[in-house]
């Protein structure tokens, strides 16, 4: 390698370089490939290459020729490593487009090796609305659905002979006098809920019940309510109205119009049904002589659930003072929520387990 | 309750105002509309005409009559008349041509017969009266010719159809609808009930009341000459049939006109078949009645009966006895009009499971001051329209009852509302309401008032309810509002007819809540990572049968036969509470594989039911005035089963699918198990699994899982008898896991991180075929030690290499210091102490030793 002695070499002559230079830059410019640009690199910017050479016999000049030569071959140098650097620069955007056209591959093919499986709309929208309350200070209240009748029919104030207790369609577990029934109703979760707390009370309780109706679009023997109570002092119809105005605001978006309706439920004193103003026609197919709505059978309103003051009789039961706590309660049954919101339209696709019914909803509602 | 609207504007000056704007009052006012509908609206140019002339055309196979007509006009109608119910002289009506009849019958001019016929002579079907008629509708004879038939005949009409809830039975009647709706417009009422019947001394058929607890009130009048051919007049058939009633015969019609009108059920018996005196009283053992509609039935001993000298004639308040039922040759009647107990009513009609017009108005409570009024207008409308006499007299058997008076703060309504009403407010809706209200405060007597639903008030009860405070008023319902017995039921009344509309929209203020239990959170959490798994949920019903328990190949006496029974299941099939969830898992997947979804990986959560072998039978109906104690309350918990929240997944076909990228993986017990982790893992604990033999699971492929050594669930194929008799695809594999059992671990613990370099060893050994890998992995890190930081099993072999009944277990043991990088003589002494234990324990051999 370092076998020469400089002394002997004759320094480049300004042509020489010249045409070094103009050798350097043809080749470099005439490389195909990014393999020939590297034996180019080699040859005419490597150790061996005239021009490092020249540049290594600067020192060996005499001192007048050194600034005049350095500047020179500097030039030099400098003209071929930019060529090359360019050259460089070229060969490989040519080699990644090429390459990398060579790699495309189909990104819309389909990839379903492990499918995302489901939660069913119903757990998901029971969620919802406990979420909903429980931003407002609730707690989720849970009870058996095997249940025993004092719970779900005594303590609620349905009597035994209570033309109400009939209209239940309860199932009935062991025997009539056994007792013990499949709750038709969450609210018996408010008297356990009652006797397992001492006002203020702030429960919300959804969950499974039965009533023996066959199965239909419209009916299922099991299905899902959720179950409200607040008992507390002070409270009054007006603060019932503003929990579930609330409510129906979270479930079903703002500008849905409510309306409270007197009716009848042997728990709540005073009791109301809370109606959602009609989707679909707004109300509008009410008016005689209109299209008909499906939806609210032209009835303008949709029943969503019912609700009311809490019984004192209820209070009583649970050994809550009336005089001193009132309280509100209601309940919302989900499969008519879950319709509403959803537009699902036949209860079967609920309770069959298909899984095209419940895939599209994912993990949230 | 349909309620026509002429009949309503009777007794309400209502304004004139749509039959859809009077029900979207009375709906807000708790009376909410079902449906409305329109009665001869559609009826067009059917006058009354008088027959002059009928040629009877005897050519034809059935008879026609070729009529001429007097419709008023200057020449008769010439009309083809296929009936034979009328003779010249007879005032009919006629549709003529150009007519329309309900449901859009257009008359024309036509021939038939060989005649012309320009026009129809209609029956009552024909003009939407009936349902069916066997003749033409013959008019009284002074009917004015040529009149318009709708108009003359009232037929044009809305009917309210009203949903009445079952505190309110005194709006069974249009008496009660039209308060409501008087009340509603502010519009004048005419108390229908406001009759003035004739006090006539002695009383009439005798009676008596044995059981006051069964009847407080029981009247009997007697028409004598009636005249049984006598028809209902078309006014009465016309609202009996559109307020949803048969019409059947004069007496009978009369008695559900009444009952309509004012909402007191009456009775009539055929006074010739009444044997000496009425007695009302419960049953005697072993008596029977035959009823109405032919059934003999065997009697309660709590049933009310009305009986005679021969025994029971007529089940009180529910159907009354074939005996002495009204025949056609009747000529006298006894109306019996009572006030029955409403339980015992209530009772009465669900055992026999008889509902009746009369029983559901007395279970929901019916004017005690009604039965002279209604049996008078009953008996006044026989001798007018039937042609009878009115007996002088009137039975009158009668308990005494308390009155009923609740005292409340005049404020009261305005704070359960929520917002302030004024003393004269409350006092006036109360009085339109029917109460009698006065200030101040009544003494309660002690008394106790029965109600007509049986809640006894008064007593301890009573006091517990009762509400004070400044400005008391005093409050008697009206007879007729048997529902109003507590202090709220006051507010209520208040506060609908104030408009519940009107109630502001206020959000309370509720303590700050906790958020949800950590059990609440794990349900979710297990939910959520079963699904990113790819399970998809399903709710399946809760009902088994034997059949399905038989499927799983359980044994005699497994834990999860004893299921607990329903009295009236849905189907004969499946009268089982669910103890395990796997039967509605197994046969939704079924489904899903049937509907063309090979590849179903389900889950669900819910509750089993598992009662204790040794729980009482009956859960016991505590008192509800006031509190159970805790002794109480335990009594129920222990005859309740119970019922943990468990787990469950079934899977078939590719859980991982194939496709372009290559072949997919079949769902297997591997799959099974992992779930499993997945839910442990949600949980923060450590899931244990062991071989096991349990039913329903292959006997070579089932895990027992145990966390802290408790036993929490099974995992793996399911038996090929299981996937038979389920018509599973086979190798179809399952989980079930008790969440219950699962407590949710406390906060995790933050792991020291080091930053010092790992050191990684590889180690096969040779074990037993039979050796369960956990075994091995415990023991090998039991023997690493402190530095061991995971361990991973890479590779399972067995083949010749490793010896017949072996295998061989290949793992990646990685080794860190927190304080130090390891020196290679450190990781290898760990690694050979880790072998040393393996040894030890399962007699693992270090391959190529």
């Amino acid at each position: 390698m370092s076998d020469y002695d400089p002394v002997e070499v004759t320094p480049l002559h300004a042509d020489e370089l010249a045409r070094a230079e103009a050798d350097a830059l043809a080749a470099i410019s005439s490389a195909a490939d990014l393999d020939a640009l590297k034996q180019v690199r080699l040859a005419h910017a490597g150790d061996r290459s005239p021009i490092a050479l020249a540049n290594r016999e600067i020192g060996a000049l005499p001192p007048a020729a050194r600034a005049e030569a350095g500047k020179r071959i500097g030039g030099a140098r400098k003209a071929v490593a930019d060529a090359l650097a360019v050259r460089q620069a070229e060969l490989e955007a040519e080699r990644d487009a090429k390459v990398l056209i060579e790699e495309t591959v189909d990104v819309t093919l389909p990839w379903d090796r492990a499918p995302r499986g489901a939660r069913h709309p119903l757990t998901t929208l029971q969620e919802r609305v406990a979420d909903c309350f429980v931003a407002m200070g609730y707690e989720v209240a849970e009870g058996p659905e095997l249940e025993a009748e004092w719970y779900n029919f005594d303590a609620l104030n349905i009597a035994p002979d209570h033309p109400a207790r009939s209209d239940h369609d309860t199932f009935f577990v062991e025997s009539v006098e056994s007792g013990k029934v499949l709750r038709t109703q969450t609210s018996p979760v408010q008297i356990r809920a009652l006797l397992a707390r001492t006002p203020p009370v702030y429960v919300i309780s959804p969950g499974k019940v039965f009533r023996t109706d066959e199965l239909d679009a419209t009916h299922t023997p099991v299905f899902h309510q959720v179950e409200g109570l607040a008992v507390d002092k002070g409270l009054t119809m007006a603060h019932l109205k503003g929990t579930l105005d609330r409510f129906a605001e979270v479930m079903f978006g703002e500008g849905i119009t409510t309306r409270f309706r007197p009716n009848y439920f042997p728990f709540t004193e005073p009791s109301a049904e809370m109606d959602l103003r009609c989707f679909v026609c707004r109300g509008s197919s009410a008016v005689p002589g209109s299209p008909p709505c499906r939806t609210c059978k032209s009835e303008g309103w949709i029943e969503w659930g019912g609700c009311g003051m809490v019984n004192p009789r209820v209070l009583v039961a649970c050994g809550v003072d009336p005089s001193v706590y009132s309280g509100f309660a209601f309940g919302m049954g989900i499969e008519r929520t879950l319709m509403f919101r959803h537009n699902a339209e036949d209860m079967r696709d609920m309770i069959e387990g298909d899984i095209r019914f419940t895939l599209p909803f994912g993990l949230e509602v | 309750m349909k309620v026509p609207l002429s009949w309503l504007r009777e007794y309400v000056d209502l304004p004139a105002v749509t039959a859809h704007e009077i029900a979207e009052k009375l709906t807000a006012a708790g009376l909410k509309l079902e449906n409305i509908t329109s009665h001869g609206h559609e009826i067009k140019n059917v006058v009354v005409g008088r027959v002059l002339e009928i040629e009877e055309l005897t050519e034809f196979k059935k008879p026609i009559r070729h009529c001429r007509v007097d419709v008023g006009e200057a020449v008769p109608r010439e009309i083809v008349c296929g009936a034979v119910n009328f003779v010249p002289g007879d005032v009919v009506p006629v549709a003529l041509p150009g007519a329309v009849l309900p449901g859009g019958f257009e008359i024309g001019s036509r021939k038939t017969y060989g005649r012309l016929s320009d026009g129809m002579i209609c029956s009552e079907a024909e003009l939407g009266i009936a349902e069916s008629s066997p003749g033409i509708l013959v008019l009284p004879a002074d009917t004015v010719i040529g009149a318009d038939v709708v108009e003359l005949l009232g037929l044009r009409d809305e009917v309210l159809e009203l949903e009445i809830t079952p505190d309110c039975g005194y709006a069974l009647s249009i008496r009660g609808v039209a308060r409501e709706a008087a009340t509603a417009f502010e519009a004048d009422f005419r108390d229908p009930a406001a009759i003035d019947y004739p006090v006539t001394g002695g009383p009439s058929h005798p009676a008596s009341i044995a059981d006051p607890t069964a009847c407080d009130r029981f009247v009997l009048r007697a028409v004598s000459g009636f005249d049984p051919a006598a028809p209902s007049p078309l006014w009465m058939r016309v609202r009996l049939a559109r307020a949803g009633m048969r019409p059947v015969s004069l007496a009978v019609d009369v008695t559900n006109y009444v009952m309509l009108e004012l909402g007191q059920p009456l009775h009539a018996f055929d006074g010739a078949t009444v044997r000496g005196e009425i007695v009302v009283r419960r049953a005697e053992p072993g008596e029977t009645l035959e009823t109405l509609d032919h059934v003999v039935r065997k009697l309660h001993p709590e049933d009310i009966l009305i009986t005679d000298d021969s025994g029971p004639i007529s089940m009180a308040g529910t159907m009354g006895g074939l005996a002495t039922e009204i025949s056609d040759g009747s000529t006298d009647i006894l109306i019996e009009a009572a006030h029955f107990s409403a339980t015992g009513i209530a009772r009465e009609s669900r055992r026999h499971n008889l509902v009746s017009e009369a029983s559901k108005r007395f279970e929901r409570g019916v004017d005690r001051e009604l039965p002279l009024a209604a049996s008078w207008r009953a008996v006044d409308l026989l001798c007018t329209l039937g042609g009878g006499t009115a007996e002088p007299g009137v039975t009158h058997a009668s308990a005494d009852v308390a009155p009923v008076a609740i005292t409340i703060p005049a404020g009261h309504p305005g704070r359960v509302a929520g917002v302030p009403y004024s003393k004269e407010t409350v006092v006036r809706r109360l009085e339109q309401v029917g109460c009698e209200v006065v200030d101040g405060a009544v003494a309660r007597d002690g008394g106790q008032g029965v109600a007509a639903s049986g809640v006894v008030s008064g007593g301890d009860l009573a006091g517990r309810l009762a509400v004070t405070g400044d400005d008391p008023i005093t409050v008697y319902p009206p007879s007729w509002r048997t529902d109003l017995t507590d202090p709220n039921d006051l507010a209520e009344e208040v506060i609908r007819l104030e408009g519940y509309d009107r109630l502001p929209s206020v959000l309370p203020a509720a303590p700050a809540g906790a958020g949800l239990t950590e059990a609440q959170r794990l349900r979710r959490r297990v939910g959520r990572a079963l699904a990113l798994s790819g399970y998809v949920e399903v709710l399946s019903y809760p009902f088994i049968g034997v059949r399905d328990l038989d499927g799983l190949q359980l044994p005699e006496g497994d834990p999860r036969r004893r299921a607990t029974r329903l009295v009236n299941p849905l189907s004969e099939d499946e009268p089982l509470m669910r103890t395990t969830l796997l039967p509605g898992l197994l046969k939704t997947l079924v489904r899903n594989v049937g509907r063309g979804f090979t590849d179903v990986a389900l889950f669900e959560t819910g509750l089993v039911y598992r009662p204790e072998a040794d729980a009482p039978a009956t859960a016991p109906i505590l008192n509800v005035d006031r509190r159970p104690t805790d002794e109480e309350r335990d009594w129920i918990e222990a005859a309740l089963p119970g019922q943990p929240v468990r787990v469950a997944v079934v899977l078939a076909g590719e859980f991982e699918r194939s496709g372009w990228w290559g072949a997919g993986r079949a769902a297997s017990w591997a799959d099974a198990i992992e779930a499993a982790r997945s839910v442990a893992r949600e949980a923060g604990a450590d899931l244990e699994v062991r071989a096991d033999r349990h039913e329903p699971w292959h006997p070579g492929r089932c895990a027992a899982l145990y966390v802290d050594g408790t036993l929490v669930g099974h995992a793996g194929e399911l038996h090929p008898r299981v996937a038979e008799a389920y018509g599973l695809p086979p190798r179809t594999a399952a989980m079930e896991l008790e969440l219950s059992r699962l407590t949710p671990a406390g906060p995790a613990q933050t792991p020291p991180v080091s930053a010092y370099p790992v050191a990684t060893q590889d180690v096969a050994l040779i074990v037993p075929a039979d050796t369960p890998v956990t075994a091995v992995e415990a023991a090998l890190r039991a023997g690493a030690g402190e530095l061991l930081e995971s361990i991973r099993l890479f590779d399972v072999y067995a083949g010749a290499q490793v010896g017949e009944g072996n295998k061989s277990l290949a793992y990646t043991l990685r080794f860190r210091a927190p304080d130090r990088t390891l020196t290679a003589e450190e990781t290898t002494a760990a690694r050979e102490a880790a072998v040393a234990v393996a040894a030890e324990r399962t007699g693992a051999q270090l391959r190529g030793a």
